[in-house]
C-alpha cells in the first residue's frame, strides 16, 4: 500500500526511460525508414554492422572522445582553480558566486550562438582581441578549419560548465573540518603542503564525482555541437549524439538512428558503470 | 610579497569576473548596436549610438511572443509535474522508509545520466503515433520525466531533515499518511519545493534536443528552437540573435541571482546525493 507513493513517478519514468528503450531496441533491429512506414522488415543486426563499418560512425566517435577529453580535463583545473578561489575569505567572492552561475543558466543553445558571434572571422571578437594582444597576426576563420572548429568547441563547453564544477568542488571544500588544517598547521603542513597532503586527498571524492558527471554529460553532447558548426566543418566536429540526430532526422532512416541510439546508451552505461567500479574499488583501498 | 599576496588573489576575482560575464556583456552590446555598426572593423567596445531596433525585429518577422509563450507553458506544466510525481516518491522515500530507497535513487542517477539521442527516435515514434508530435504533452511528458531525478534528491533531502516528531504528532491527531504530506510536510519543505521546482523550470526552458525534434515545428515552437532557427538561408542576423538571446536569458538569471543561494544546494544536493 505504501509503495503507491512511489508508483505514479515509476509510471513517468517507465513510460519514458523503459518504453521507449524497448521501443529502440525493436526499431534497431528492422529496417525503418520514415517515408515508408509501413514496410518495416526484420533485418537482425544488420543497423548495427552497417554502423560499425562505417568510417563516419568511427570519426564520430574520435571526435566525442577528443571533446569530452578536452573539455572535461580543462573544466576540472579551472574549476577547482575557481572553487579554491571563491572559497577564500576574500572580498567580492560574493560577487564572483553569483557571477559564475550565470554561464551556467544560460540556455546552451544562447551560449553557442553567443560564441559563435565571438568567433565569426570578420567581425568576430576573438579575432580582434587576439589580434590586439598580438598573438594572432592574422585573423583565422575559427570554425572553418576542422582542429580550431573543435577547439573552439571546447572553450565554448569549458566557458558554459566550469561552474558546475566549482560548485561541487567548492560543496567538498566546505565540508571539511577547519580543525584538519590546525591539525595539519602544527605538524607543519601549510600552504603549498597543506593543499598537496590535505585539500586534494579531502576533495578527490568530490573531484571523482564532477568528474563522473561531466564526462558523461560531455559524452552526450549535442545542443552545443549542433548550433555551433552543425557536426562541421566537413564533420570533424560531428560528435555521436550529432550522428545520430542526421541518421533520423536529415537520412530518415529511423533503424539505424536507433541503433546508433542504442550505442551511445551502452556507452554511456558503460562509462557510468566504469566511474562507480572505480569510485568503490578507490573507496575499498583507501 | 605581501603586496603579491593581495594583488593576485584580486587579479584572479577579476579574471573569473570577466571570463565568466564577459562573453554575455558582447551579447548586450551586440544587441544595441545599429546593424550597421555591427559589421565594423575593428568592432566598438561599446555602441555609438544604443537603439533598440533588434528587440523590436525580434517580434516583428517572427512568432518570438507566441514561442516564449509556449515554452513558459511547457516549463511551468513540467515543473508542477515534476513535483508532484517527485514529492510522492520522496515522501515514500525519506518519510515512510520504504524498501528499495537505494535502487530508486540510484535509478533516478541513471535517468539523470541517460543519453537524450537515445529516447528521441521511440518517442517520435509514439508520438507521430498517438497523434502527439508538435503539442504540449510532447514536451511536457519527457521534460517532466527528466526533471524528476534531481526533483527527487532535493526533496528527498529536505523531507530527510524534517524532524520526525512533527509527523508523529500529526499521525495522533487523525491525519491521514496523505493528509500529513499536504497539511504537513509540503508547507514545511516549501524552500526546497521552490528550488527542484525551479530547477525543473529551468532544465525545461533551456531544453533544446527533445523541443526540437518533437516539437520542432508548428505553433508549439518553443523558443530554444525559435533562436537556433534564427539564422536563416539569407545572412544571419547577429543583432537580433543577440537581442533575442538577452529576452530569453534574462528572466531565467535574475531569478537564479535572488535565490542564489537556495539553487547551488539543491544543484549540489543532486550531484553529491547520488
Amino acid at each position: 500500500m505504501r509503495a503507491l507513493y512511489s508508483a505514479p513517478a515509476l509510471g513517468l519514468v517507465a513510460a519514458v526511460f523503459l518504453l521507449p528503450v524497448g521501443q529502440a531496441l525493436w526499431t534497431s533491429l528492422h529496417r525503418v525508414w520514415r517515408q515508408v512506414p509501413h514496410e518495416t522488415p526484420f533485418v537482425g543486426l544488420e543497423n548495427y554492422r552497417l554502423l560499425l563499418a562505417s568510417d563516419r560512425f568511427w570519426a564520430a566517435l574520435g571526435h566525442t572522445t577528443v571533446f569530452t577529453a578536452g573539455s572535461v580535463a580543462l573544466e576540472l583545473a579551472l574549476g577547482l582553480g575557481l572553487a579554491l578561489l571563491v572559497h577564500r575569505k576574500i572580498r567580492g567572492r560574493g560577487v564572483v558566486r553569483a557571477a559564475v552561475l550565470v554561464p551556467w543558466v544560460l540556455p546552451t543553445v544562447v551560449s553557442s550562438l553567443l560564441w559563435g558571434w565571438i568567433y565569426h572571422d570578420r567581425y568576430g571578437l576573438a579575432n580582434h582581441l587576439l589580434l590586439t594582444l598580438g598573438v594572432l597576426a592574422e585573423p583565422r576563420v575559427w570554425l572553418g578549419d576542422p582542429v580550431l572548429a573543435m577547439a573552439a568547441a571546447i572553450v565554448a563547453d569549458v566557458w558554459k560548465t566550469t561552474p558546475y564544477v566549482a560548485l561541487i568542488l567548492l560543496t567538498g571544500l566546505q565540508a571539511v573540518d577547519p580543525v584538519v588544517y590546525e591539525a595539519g598547521a602544527l605538524d607543519g603542513a601549510a600552504g603549498a603542503r597543506a593543499f598537496r597532503y590535505l585539500t586534494l586527498p579531502l576533495l578527490l571524492p568530490s573531484m571523482a564525482v564532477a568528474l563522473m558527471f561531466r564526462t558523461l554529460d560531455a559524452f552526450r553532447v549535442f545542443d552545443l555541437i549542433y548550433v555551433l558548426t552543425r557536426g562541421g566543418p566537413g564533420g570533424s566536429t560531428e560528435t555521436v549524439s550529432v550522428l545520430a540526430y542526421q541518421l533520423l532526422f536529415q537520412d530518415l532512416d529511423f533503424g539505424r538512428g536507433a541503433a546508433m541510439g542504442i550505442l551511445i546508451l551502452a556507452a554511456g552505461a558503460m562509462i557510468g558503470t566504469g566511474y562507480l567500479w572505480a569510485l568503490r574499488f578507490a573507496r575499498g583501498a583507501g | 610579497m605581501r603586496h603579491a599576496r593581495r594583488l593576485v588573489p584580486a587579479l584572479a576575482i577579476a579574471a573569473a569576473l570577466a571570463w565568466c560575464t564577459g562573453p554575455v556583456l558582447w551579447q548586450l552590446v551586440t544587441a544595441l548596436k545599429s546593424t550597421e555598426e555591427l559589421y565594423r572593423v575593428p568592432p566598438g567596445w561599446l555602441p555609438a549610438s544604443p537603439t533598440l531596433e533588434h528587440f523590436a525585429r525580434v517580434f516583428d518577422g517572427h512568432p518570438f511572443g507566441r514561442n516564449l509563450l509556449n515554452s513558459a507553458v511547457v516549463a511551468a506544466a513540467s515543473a508542477l509535474a515534476a513535483l508532484a510525481f517527485g514529492s510522492l516518491a520522496a515522501y515514500g522515500l525519506a518519510i515512510l522508509k520504504l524498501p528499495g530507497t537505494r535502487l530508486v535513487l540510484g535509478a533516478a542517477l541513471g535517468a539523470a545520466m541517460f543519453p537524450p539521442i537515445a529516447l528521441v527516435s521511440p518517442l517520435f515514434t509514439l508520438f507521430d503515433r498517438l497523434g502527439l508530435l508538435n503539442t504540449y504533452l510532447a514536451l511536457i511528458v519527457p521534460h517532466a520525466a527528466l526533471a524528476l531525478p534531481l526533483t527527487l534528491w532535493v526533496l528527498t533531502s529536505y523531507f530527510g531533515e524534517i524532524p520526525p516528531d512533527i509527523l508523529k504528532a500529526a499521525q495522533v491527531d487523525g491525519c491521514t499518511p496523505l493528509g500529513a504530506l499536504w497539511h504537513i510536510l509540503l508547507p514545511v519543505a516549501a524552500p526546497g519545493l521552490a528550488t527542484a521546482g525551479i530547477l525543473a523550470f529551468i532544465y525545461s526552458w533551456n531544453e533544446f534536443l527533445f523541443a526540437l525534434s518533437l516539437a520542432g515545428t508548428g505553433e508549439v515552437r518553443t523558443v530554444t528552437v525559435a533562436i537556433a532557427l534564427f539564422p536563416g538561408l539569407e545572412e544571419v542576423p547577429w543583432g537580433q540573435i543577440a537581442a533575442a538571446s538577452l529576452i530569453v536569458t534574462a528572466p531565467v538569471i535574475v531569478v537564479v541571482l535572488l535565490l542564489q543561494r537556495r539553487i547551488v544546494a539543491g544543484l549540489t544536493a543532486g550531484a553529491l546525493g547520488g
